[in-house]
């Protein structure tokens, strides 16, 4: 028994601020202090809260400490773990009460509306070892399945649970399952897609670092009800701590018979190997994911034929991402009604979303399906910083839409953001504010589909470059009312026309702000002006005369030379060197330059 | 059987049936761009678009497999709408110098956009910018006129399992590549040029040597000398609007003195020539117990795929010069002595179904009087575009013959334009050689025919003699894996790079794709060549009195010294080089 538990976080957020240098030094404390018997350190998957990372909580006490420097190990070390005195000041500010008593992080706002059931074990237990998962009910799913249910049980269960899709378009789990299962094949394939490529999208990472046992088992139980003896994860290269703890699980999950031939004593053999995607978007689709694995470029093939009868290798195929996964095992164990009482009629159970943007609590978080966008963004996210007024979200990354916050109170589920001009995707949550104009985020959005599209199909292909190169005429000031109605028409035309689910999402941002926003469109176009100062060539930086002192601060760090005037006395702005870099409204300190 | 209705017709169909397959059908044809029947079928171009009751989105007719009861549309607003604005697209990354292009008139994407009526300017802006591929002595590769169809990559690909071209890069910045980028010569491309058979556009065609042939028939000094292959004058006549399939021999020998060349010869009686030669090479092998199954030599893309992939078969190739290289190298040396001119004044020119001839009078080992056999190469298709801009009009013609005595050729030579072909001139010929009787029947028709590979076993007079006739390099590797192997025991085998041989070569006027889903180019071509070999007077090699008074004259008799000087050649290792 130990008498105290820390656990940092070891996701790729708190990573990358130097937790894992937290962890090597309260490691080496402990040590030299002798307490390796009763002071146990942990590396976790992650906790959400990425904005405050690099997080750790020290149990028993459940001390929740953000943004804990390598500096700051000493101090915890010393006063809380040697003489039991929490350190105050380093804790999340949410966890200290106003009586400066702690409270439970499940109190706190960021955690109070969350239901974690796909994320259960992040930030819970060391993903590196199986006996931790073992112990919070690892494998007794698969366990389940393979001694007391048949195949067809299984997806009996899958589908009275009302799963549906996690990546993105929501097809219903159990239904995909069947039809594999009816499929005849002397081979089948049960695969996992871990390409998460929208940008601001991380909780299949989260799921894969935090807790890679679930989603082993998940396939595991998924190629049993399908008849199938081989799997493969396609997992994106630029996950390498999720491919590492990947690697490690599998390598655990076979040295205990948990993959491998006959598991659990029966007849079922299977086993998983990892394939690495090389960094193209498209290659979450699902059949270029396929094709990707069988060695081809990434690219999408039509269906009909659909996976679930040929699919990989020609063969039989289920493909379904990660947080689908990471929920199989739950079910199985706690039922179909368990899962299927959260949620709405049509989106049963929960979802991660990935905050970001203008937004206070970046990171993830798990909510009950039918929550509204209020809730995430403002009792959960703690709304705008600064101040800020709530413009709009984005949802489902490059395929989804913009909300515009008159339907914040919107709750969210597939069919409701789809019938609002968004849609679910992979669970991506971007927030934008006051300072964002929705014409440069189409295109931010856009630019970053023309980049991704694989270029096997005209629509996708040259539809989206030319819907860019229009919406970048909005952005000069050179597009005409004309051209918002042609941008319009060929959205729709690329939509109707792409090959696969990335041309026909394609447009989505173009048409959502179009319908939403179209009064922004109208200032660039009609007025030359951008309502939201963000449109550089439709920017004119000024200097007021009245309000600048002549301190020559601007001119001085103006990267262009645009800035000219004599010391104590009023500057101006040369609009044809002016670069619009913004530098000089940073610098001024009499708030005497304004963007017009 | 699955029944749908397609614009309200009810139709029956096979299950499995495209929406394209069964519209046609139904009598209602859609257009089409990337699909290439059994070898592109990826849906990517989306110009077959149509509607299906019930359908999220407009569907690929190319590749959407029918369902019972389905509804489908293929001609409403939005359908015609959507086929106008991929065409608007695609004009918008496109080259656009249509008057003058290679393929005006026969371009599929032009005759698609006049149809649709489309504006080329609707979607302007950038332009994909590529370097023109000319590395190569045979083929340009243009890819700002490219579509992306990748009919191209499919044909490389499947058909002949080179591949040497894939597209590269993604998005809009996707282009049709080497590996590595690297140029066309650097590739092991063995210079087929079906590519150039199923482009849609003028993004691939060959190097045009036209301009080369005209210096030279402007030329006093030189003598110009022309000779077709076999092929040839099975498909010529589909560039003036004849059908597909007939023969017009004789008005291309009218034509070809009416542009000004000083003799027409014919590459037939080199095919002639060849036999002789190649099945002297056989028997040799055979009684000497020389390296066997041997290979035939005469296509050029056959030759360089076993020196670019199996160069360990390359003892198995026969060391006989192609028909036309052994024309052009008898009439620099025989004829050229005979008629007391300097080989160096004389100009031969080879007209070609093919684009790898364009390389083949490149090689070495191919100047059997010290000046190359060949001069120039046309294809088939470059002919046909010299005789429309000298202003003959071809189809009134009379008819006209080949100039003596490098023009005579039988029946055997004739079939050498097409799969098979060349395997059963050298049976006529090698059964009376080994039997010393005149063969009852000349027909060999087990070796006929557009299958993939052929066999057949023959019994000479005691002597077992085991066949294979394989044309496409699908078909190829299939036979060298096997040979590699030592799976089979075939004494002589013919391959010819492209499938069905050179009357389906990659130098032949190009069909579009609509029409090579509907029409068998294959067997169309060929069957003018077996109808004229069954005409002909004279159908053995072995019994062309101008080729045997060759060998009186000159050569001595097949397989001797100075025709192994003059008639066989050598090949390079190009794999392991």
């Amino acid at each position: 028994m130990f008498r105290s538990h820390i656990l940092v976080c070891g996701g790729t957020g708190c990573t990358s601020g130097n937790s894992m240098k937290v962890y090597d030094a309260l490691v080496d404390r402990v040590k030299k202090a002798g307490l390796e018997n009763e002071v146990h350190v942990t590396k976790t998957g992650c906790f959400g809260l990425c904005a405050y990372g690099p997080i750790m909580i020290v149990y028993p006490e459940g001390a929740f400490y953000s943004q804990v420097k390598v500096e700051d190990v000493d101090e915890i070390f010393n006063e809380h773990i040697v003489k039991g005195r929490i350190v105050t000041r380093l804790l999340y500010k949410e966890t200290v009460g106003e009586d400066g008593n702690i409270k439970a992080l499940n109190d706190t706002n960021f955690y109070k509306k969350q239901h974690r059931v796909a994320l259960r074990n992040c930030g819970v237990i060391n993903p590196e070892k199986i006996e931790e998962y073992i112990a919070y009910d690892g494998y007794e799913a698969l366990g389940k399945v393979l001694t007391e249910m048949t195949p067809q049980d299984v997806i009996d269960v899958i589908s009275k649970s009302g799963l549906r899709g996690r990546g993105g378009a929501g097809f219903p789990t159990g239904r995909k399952w069947q039809f594999a299962k009816n499929s005849v094949g002397n081979k089948k394939y049960v695969c996992c897609n871990a390409d998460e490529g929208d940008p601001g999208a991380f909780m299949d990472r989260s799921i894969l670092e935090g807790d890679p046992h679930a989603v082993i088992e998940a396939m595991a139980i998924a190629a049993y009800a399908i008849g199938s003896d081989q799997g493969y994860i396609y997992v994106r290269a630029e996950y390498p701590i999720a491919v590492q703890r990947l690697t490690i699980a599998i390598k655990q999950a076979r040295e205990y018979g948990l993959l491998g031939k006959n598991i659990f004593g029966t007849k079922f053999c299977f086993d998983l190997d990892i394939r690495l995607g090389a960094g193209a978007f498209v290659c979450g689709e699902e059949t270029a994911l396929m094709t990707s694995i069988e060695g081809h470029r990434g690219e999408p093939r039509p269906r009909p034929p659909f996976p679930a009868v040929k699919g990989l290798f020609g063969k039989p195929t289920i493909l379904n991402n990660v947080e689908t996964y990471a929920n199989v095992p739950q079910i199985i164990l706690k039922g179909a009604d368990w899962f299927a009482s959260m949620g709405t009629e049509k989106s049963r159970g929960t979802k991660v979303f990935a905050l970001g943007g203008k937004i206070h609590n970046t990171g993830l978080v798990e909510i009950p399906m039918g929550t509204t966008m209020r809730e995430i963004i403002y009792d959960i996210g703690g709304g705008c910083p600064n101040g800020k007024k709530f413009k709009a979200a984005q949802t489902g990354g490059p395929s989804g839409g913009c909300i515009p916050a008159h339907l914040i109170d919107t709750p969210i589920d597939y069919d409701n953001l789809i019938a609002i001009g968004s849609m679910m995707g992979s669970g991506g949550l971007i927030v934008m504010d006051e300072d964002n104009c929705m014409v440069d985020i189409a295109k931010f959005f856009l630019e970053f589909t023309v980049d991704e599209s694989c270029g096997k199909c005209t629509a996708c292909r040259i539809g989206t470059k030319r819907l860019y190169e229009m919406l970048c005429k909005v952005t000069d000031g050179t597009a005409t009312l004309e051209d918002l109605d042609k941008m319009e028409e060929l959205c729709y035309y690329i939509k109707e026309n792409s090959l696969c689910g990335l041309g026909q999402t394609a447009p989505n941002p173009v048409l959502s702000t179009l319908h939403y926003f179209r009064d922004e469109y109208e200032a660039h176009v009609r007025d030359k002006r951008c309502p939201a100062g963000v449109c550089k060539k439709l920017l004119r930086y000024q200097i007021v005369a009245d309000k600048c002192k002549g301190c020559t601060l601007c001119a001085r760090n103006c990267p262009a030379g645009a800035i000219s005037g004599n010391v104590k006395e009023p500057h101006v702005i040369d609009p044809n060197k002016c670069i619009k870099c913004g530098v000089c409204i940073e610098k001024c300190r009499f708030g005497a330059i304004i963007k017009a | 059987m699955v029944h749908l209705k397609i614009n309200n017709i009810p139709v029956e169909v096979k299950e499995g049936t495209t929406i394209l397959e069964a519209a046609k059908i139904a009598g209602i044809n859609i257009p089409t761009l990337c699909y290439l029947k059994e070898i592109n079928e990826i849906g990517a171009c989306r110009i077959c678009v149509v509607e299906v009751k019930g359908a999220r989105s407009l569907v690929a007719a190319c590749v959407y497999p029918v369902n019972e009861g389905m509804e489908v549309f293929t001609n409403t607003e939005k359908v015609r709408k959507s086929r106008k604005t991929t065409l608007e697209l695609l004009l918008s990354d496109h080259k656009k110098e249509c008057l003058s292009c290679v393929r005006s008139t026969n371009c599929e994407l032009q005759k698609l956009s006049n149809e649709y009526g489309c504006d080329e300017n609707r979607f302007k802006g950038v332009r994909t910018e590529c370097e023109q591929d000319t590395s190569t002595s045979y083929l340009v590769r243009d890819n700002e006129k490219c579509i992306l169809c990748r009919r191209c990559v499919a044909v490389c690909k499947k058909v002949q399992e080179v591949a040497v071209i894939a597209p590269a890069r993604r998005g809009f910045n996707t282009h049709i590549a080497c590996a590595f980028e690297s140029d066309l010569n650097d590739a092991p491309c063995v210079a087929c040029g079906q590519c150039v058979a199923v482009c849609p556009t003028g993004a691939l065609h060959e190097r045009e040597e036209i301009d080369n042939v005209r210096d030279a028939i402007n030329n006093p000094e030189k003598v110009v000398i022309v000779a077709a292959a076999p092929a040839v004058r099975a498909a010529i006549g589909e560039e003036f609007g004849y059908p597909i399939g007939t023969n017009t021999e004789g008005k291309m020998f009218t034509t070809m003195r009416m542009l000004g060349f000083d003799k027409v010869f014919d590459v037939n009686f080199g095919a002639d020539l060849t036999i002789l030669e190649e099945s002297n090479e056989l028997l040799d092998r055979v009684t000497n117990k020389g390296v066997l199954p041997m290979f035939t030599s005469c296509s050029p893309g056959w030759i360089r795929y076993i020196e670019y992939y199996y160069p360990e078969l390359i003892p198995n190739l026969s060391s006989c010069k192609s028909p036309m290289q052994m024309t052009g190298a008898t009439i620099k040396t025989y004829w050229a002595k005979k008629e007391g001119i300097d080989p160096k004044n004389i100009y031969f020119v080879g007209i070609m179904p093919c684009t790898a001839k364009k390389f083949e009078k490149t090689r070495a080992d191919e100047s059997a009087s010290g000046y190359p056999d060949v001069d120039a190469v046309l294809t088939t298709r470059e002919l046909a575009k010299m005789i429309k801009t000298s202003g003959i009009i071809y189809n009134e013609l009379p008819d006209g013959t080949f100039d003596n005595p490098l023009g005579e050729f039988t029946g055997a030579g004739v079939i050498f334009g097409a799969t098979g072909g060349v395997m059963e001139a050298a049976l006529r010929t090698a059964a009376e050689k080994i039997t010393g009787k005149p063969l009852d029947s000349v027909d060999f028709k087990e070796v006929r025919g557009i299958k993939g590979i052929k066999e057949a076993e023959y019994d000479l007079n005691g002597v077992k003699v085991k066949v294979a006739v394989a044309s496409g390099l699908t078909n190829a590797k299939k036979l060298c894996e096997k040979i590699k192997k030592g799976e089979c025991d075939y004494t002589f085998v013919e391959v010819m790079c492209c499938p069905g041989g050179c009357v389906n070569g990659g130098g032949q006027p190009i069909q579009s794709a609509y029409v090579r889903r509907n029409v068998d180019l294959r067997s169309k071509r060929a069957k003018a060549l077996y109808d004229e070999d069954k005409n002909a007077k004279i159908r053995k090699s072995h019994e062309n009195e101008a080729v045997m008074s060759l060998y009186k004259e000159f050569f001595g008799e097949p397989g001797s010294h100075k025709a192994h000087e003059i008639l066989h050649t050598s090949y390079v290792d190009r794999k392991n080089k």
